[in-house]
């Protein structure tokens, strides 16, 4: 197991030499994930690690793959699906513009689930998705539109149980053992990275989404974060969190209001 | 011999659930530790199982929610579909990653990482099930110096997840659910 101390120092190498700051993040899990790697490409003492992380740029691309967790699902947790469906995308249908923020989107599932909700809403034609994360590698993946055949079942289950009406098989074209997403519901999504550590605002949305993210972050950044989001953030837009997040104790809490059940809440304030 | 601790970590799959409905009525109510209790269960996002454990027993049951702290006197479960990890400033940290051993939670997740943070303040309790999780949990908290306890394999709907963890560890203690009961009201005593 590789210790406290050493921990450090790999998160100061990081810091220092590619600007990756993992000082927030939440050390058990990080902790946790780093040793994952260690054994999993079989190094053989710390040093060894530590040098291939300060030399090597191409390991870097597969540590910050490995030691972000990228592991998500379209229509996870379907009632949080069937409240957009119900509550929300009625009220920003309203809008002559919808912008929404996919924040730390990983390979993208969320993304394509809320442009299928959007164009069953008549709303896709006129919403951008941004959809961004820390990880280049994911975004690529997200972009390709392809994901595999394996998952589907339980994606089309979820669909189903999210309110969905369509055969979900609809949506994309199976091919050996991936399926590509149709075209048209990429078209209003634009990737790009972004560092919730350390990158600003960069625009106004109507809704922003970051479900399970905030839970591998410390407090103290995910009061950053939260800030980031407010000042991203139109009055009476929309903020989304994973099932098991929270606004309740956070210093921009008195702005917002829970919608309904779900961890959705409206900027009142 | 009474054991001391500030965390009982209990880990449990099939057949584990009624075991710990049994057990609980029988524990005092007031404890200076606190109880943490991973299961695997079907992804549900409700509450059912806190509520279910609150009927049985009168202390407070929380299903822990991201970032919430570890106070004495209580019982978390770790929520469904997601890894439970402790932090050193003695709070929990929720994880979303890979599935260890077909499980999230993983019952090896929470004891590792329990047993680094709690050392030799830590009693590990393996329940019944059919899967393999628990075990090197267990491992890795021995070597911390936790004491670990692993319910007697014949007394248990599956014996498979007790058995292994016996064959693969040195335990300290193995239990039937009444000895169970007579142990965890003798911590901290």
């Amino acid at each position: 197991m590789i210790s406290d101390n050493d921990i450090d120092l790999i998160l100061n190498d990081l810091h220092e030499i590619y600007g990756y700051d993992f000082n927030y993040y939440s050390r058990a899990s990080l902790k946790r994930r780093i040793n994952r790697l260690y054994s999993l490409d079989k190094f053989l003492s710390i040093n060894e690690f530590r040098s291939k992380i300060i030399s090597d740029k191409n390991y870097i691309k597969r540590f910050i793959e490995e030691i972000t967790v990228n592991v998500t699902e379209m229509f996870r947790d379907s009632s949080f699906y069937k409240e957009l469906r119900t509550r929300i995308l009625p009220v920003l249908g309203t809008h002559p513009f919808i912008r929404i923020w996919h924040a730390g989107c990983s390979t993208g599932e969320e993304v394509y689930s809320m442009a299928i909700l959007l164009q069953e809403a008549g709303l896709l034609h006129k919403s951008l998705l941004y959809a961004t994360d820390i990880n280049p590698g994911v975004l690529e993946k997200a972009q390709s539109g392809i994901f595999p055949l394996s998952h589907m079942k339980q994606y089309s289950e979820n669909y189903i149980a999210s309110g969905g009406l369509q055969d979900f098989s609809s949506y994309y074209t199976a091919n050996y053992d991936g399926v590509k997403f149709k075209p048209e519901l990429q078209k209003k999504m634009i990737f790009s990275t972004h560092n919730l550590v350390s990158d600003s605002s960069f625009n106004e949305f109507h809704l922003i989404i970051c479900r399970n993210v905030l839970i591998y972050f410390d407090k103290e950044l995910q009061e950053r974060v939260f800030n980031l989001f407010d000042e991203s953030l139109a009055n009476l837009s929309y903020l989304a969190l994973g099932s098991k997040e929270t606004l309740k104790f956070s210093g921009i809490q008195h702005k917002y209001k829970q919608v309904d059940r779900e961890k959705i809440w409206r900027k009142i304030k | 011999m009474n054991y001391s601790c500030k965390i009982l970590a209990i880990g449990g799959s099939a057949g584990s659930l009624e075991v710990l409905l049994k057990v609980l009525p029988h524990l005092k109510e007031e404890i200076s530790f606190s109880i943490i209790i991973v299961l695997h269960r079907k992804n549900s996002s409700d509450s059912a199982l806190s509520d279910l454990f609150s009927t049985r027993t009168k202390i407070p049951v929380y299903e822990v929610e991201d970032k919430q702290s570890i106070v004495p006197g209580n019982i978390y479960i770790a929520p469904a579909d997601y890894h439970l990890l402790i932090e050193k400033n003695i709070s929990f940290s929720l994880d979303f990653s890979e599935k260890v051993n077909y499980s999230r939670p993983s019952i090896d997740v929470t004891f590792e990482s329990a047993a680094d943070v709690f050392n030799t303040d830590l009693i590990c309790l393996l329940l019944s099930g059919a899967n393999m999780d628990g075990s090197n949990g267990l491992k890795v908290a021995k070597e911390n110096g936790a004491v670990t306890l692993v319910q007697d394999p014949e007394t248990a709907d599956s014996k498979i997840m007790p058995s292994i963890a016996i064959k693969n560890n040195e335990i300290d203690h193995i239990l039937t659910p009444d000895q169970i009961v007579t142990f965890i009201n003798s911590i901290n005593v």
